[in-house]
């Protein structure tokens, strides 16, 4: 827990138009790129990966009290609309309610997921997905309190590579790397 | 005849000396009525402010005076093949106690000018009866006091009421003119001595303060330009707009300049006419005029912002340079188009087109909230 509090806010967010979206199209450019760097940032460093737009709006990360000014819906839209296009954001729902925040894409996720595997003589066996998200081996990986449908995700990519096999017990699942 | 009444010789000498002697004329007979007066046939006639006074050539002991006050009407009368011209003289009739030089029953007497000067005679009898200086003049009084009463009845009274109408009106529209005459010789002078001040002003730069110059140059101002191109002074529109962007050129040059090089054309019009004073220009006709101003290659010209605001501007003036100037405003503090328009003099409007453009430019962005809308520097740009 100790990153969270350490987690430094850049420059930007102490500037009040950082919270206007700006007209000029070079300077949107410039000033989304800084939104997109700051939202993954924040959300690797809090270790999160699902966005819900509704609640965002109120988190510190787009409100900034201090300065009592906030991103507007349709700003927020508009990064997380950014953060897509760099292949860092997948829409959960057809709404665009909610999203996975990709700070690691899902590839990446896969290979972090086998190379943890692999380091830790799980190969051949079966652990669940509670296990892999919630259990007390893994506090110190990346992939701790993981969303479980982006966890399925980059096993379902370790799937396709016959490296992993997803399994499914009494409503309960579980992967068995190979 | 019975108006007249005789005077001694000691009577008429003093009231020739004391009274104007407007005019006088030889070889004048009266007529009592139609018939011609075998007494008084040849004489001199004078005519002062207030009395008409007969001298007869031969013997200057006979002489009678009508006064003015009896006389309701004076006619002329052009000399025919044999007659010599006349004045008829209608007259009131006399009072009571009036002692007349001879008995008459006739209301109107003639006088027949023998040898001519009626013409002349007239002119200033009729002239010395519209102005009643008898009212006035204090001096000679009639012996017994004719009749003061106005004909306000017949045909005469209305003649008499409708001459003095005349006469008023004649004197108001000619007291007018004169007045505006005087004006236009004034004027010249005026924008001389203008110019005077203005150069004195120039030389003097230093030893008056700040503000009594700027009020000094409001007056000027409002005394205007003094030679405005007028519609009428040019044959056709084209040239009319063209003259026109010349002038609106020349004025707004100064002020352009004090103002950072641009106002918007509002201001402007308000400006030219203020100058102008009269003749004012339309908004439509100045907005044309501006139009001409590049292709004639003048000092200042047109700019439409974006926005569609439009603004005069000096031709020399490079968007670069009002941006820069609004980045080093910005630079101090951020900006709401208010603050910048009260900084830089200028209109809001205008600041909040010169803060728009800095923000196109990438010099400046925004920041919009609830408080209202900021300008700061861009540093998105500025930390690249």
């Amino acid at each position: 827990m100790s990153t969270q509090d350490k987690f430094e806010m850049p420059w930007q967010y102490s500037f009040p138009p950082f919270f206007t979206l700006q007209p000029n199209l070079d300077t949107r450019k410039l000033q989304l790129d800084a939104w997109c760097a700051l939202v993954l940032s924040y959300f690797r460093t809090h270790r999160l990966c699902v966005i819900d737009v509704n609640e965002s709006q109120s988190s510190p990360l787009f409100s900034n009290t201090t300065l009592n000014r906030k991103l507007s819906p349709e700003t927020i839209s508009v990064i997380l609309d950014e953060l897509r296009k760099t292949g860092n954001l997948e829409w959960i729902d057809k709404n665009k309610r909610r999203a996975w925040v990709l700070w690691k894409s899902v590839d990446e996720w896969a290979k972090v997921l086998y190379r943890w595997a692999v380091d830790n003589g799980m190969l051949s066996t079966v652990c669940t997905f509670y296990e892999l998200i919630h259990g007390q081996d893994t506090t110190e990986e990346e992939f701790h309190g993981m969303d479980q449908d982006l966890l399925l995700k980059a096993l379902r990519c370790l799937e396709h590579q016959k490296r992993a096999e997803i399994i499914s017990m009494d409503g309960n699942m579980g992967v068995k790397f190979f | 005849m019975n108006r007249f009444e005789q005077l001694s010789v000691e009577a008429y000498s003093s009231i020739l000396k004391t009274e104007e002697n407007i005019a006088k004329q030889r070889s004048v007979g009266l007529y009592d009525g139609e018939e011609r007066s075998p007494v008084f046939d040849r004489g001199i006639l004078y005519l002062t402010p207030t009395n008409l006074i007969w001298i007869d050539e031969e013997d200057e002991s006979l002489a009678i005076r009508l006064h003015l006050s009896t006389i309701i009407l004076a006619e002329d009368q052009r000399a025919g093949s044999d007659q010599s011209s006349k004045i008829s003289l209608h007259l009131n009739p006399p009072s009571e106690n009036f002692s007349p030089v001879q008995v008459s029953e006739a209301n109107h007497v003639k006088l027949s000018f023998r040898e001519g000067g009626m013409t002349e005679f007239f002119r200033r009898l009729s002239d010395t009866l519209m102005r009643k200086r008898w009212e006035t003049v204090v001096g000679v009084k009639p012996v017994g006091p004719p009749s003061r009463r106005e004909m306000r009845t017949g045909i005469s009274g209305i003649e008499k009421t409708l001459q003095a109408q005349q006469a008023t009106v004649n004197i108001h529209i000619s007291k007018a003119f004169e007045d505006l005459s005087n004006l236009m010789t004034m004027a010249k002078d005026t924008v001389n001595l203008t110019k005077n001040l203005v150069s004195r002003l120039k030389n003097k730069q230093g030893e008056i303060t700040e503000d009594e110059t700027t009020q000094l140059k409001s007056y000027l101002l409002s005394l205007g330009v003094d030679d405005p191109v007028t519609r009428d002074a040019y044959g056709n529109d084209n040239s009319y707009y063209r003259g026109l962007a010349i002038e609106v050129s020349s004025v707004m040059s100064k002020p352009l300049k004090e103002k950072g090089g641009l106002m918007t054309l509002t201001d402007v019009y308000v400006y030219v006419n203020r100058a102008r004073g009269f003749e004012l220009v339309s908004p439509e006709d100045l907005l044309r005029a501006c139009r001409l101003m590049e292709s004639l290659r003048l000092p200042t010209k047109l700019k439409v912002f974006d926005s569609g605001v439009v603004t005069l501007e000096l031709s020399d003036l490079m968007d670069a340079d009002v941006v820069k100037r609004t980045k080093e405003a910005l630079d101090k503090s951020p900006l709401t188009p208010e603050m910048l328009s009260r900084e830089f003099g200028i209109s809001v409007v205008l600041a909040r087109e010169m803060l728009l453009l800095a923000e196109a430019r990438g010099a400046a962005c925004r920041d919009e909230s609830i408080e209202g809308l900021r300008f700061f520097p861009n540093k998105f740009v500025l930390s690249k």
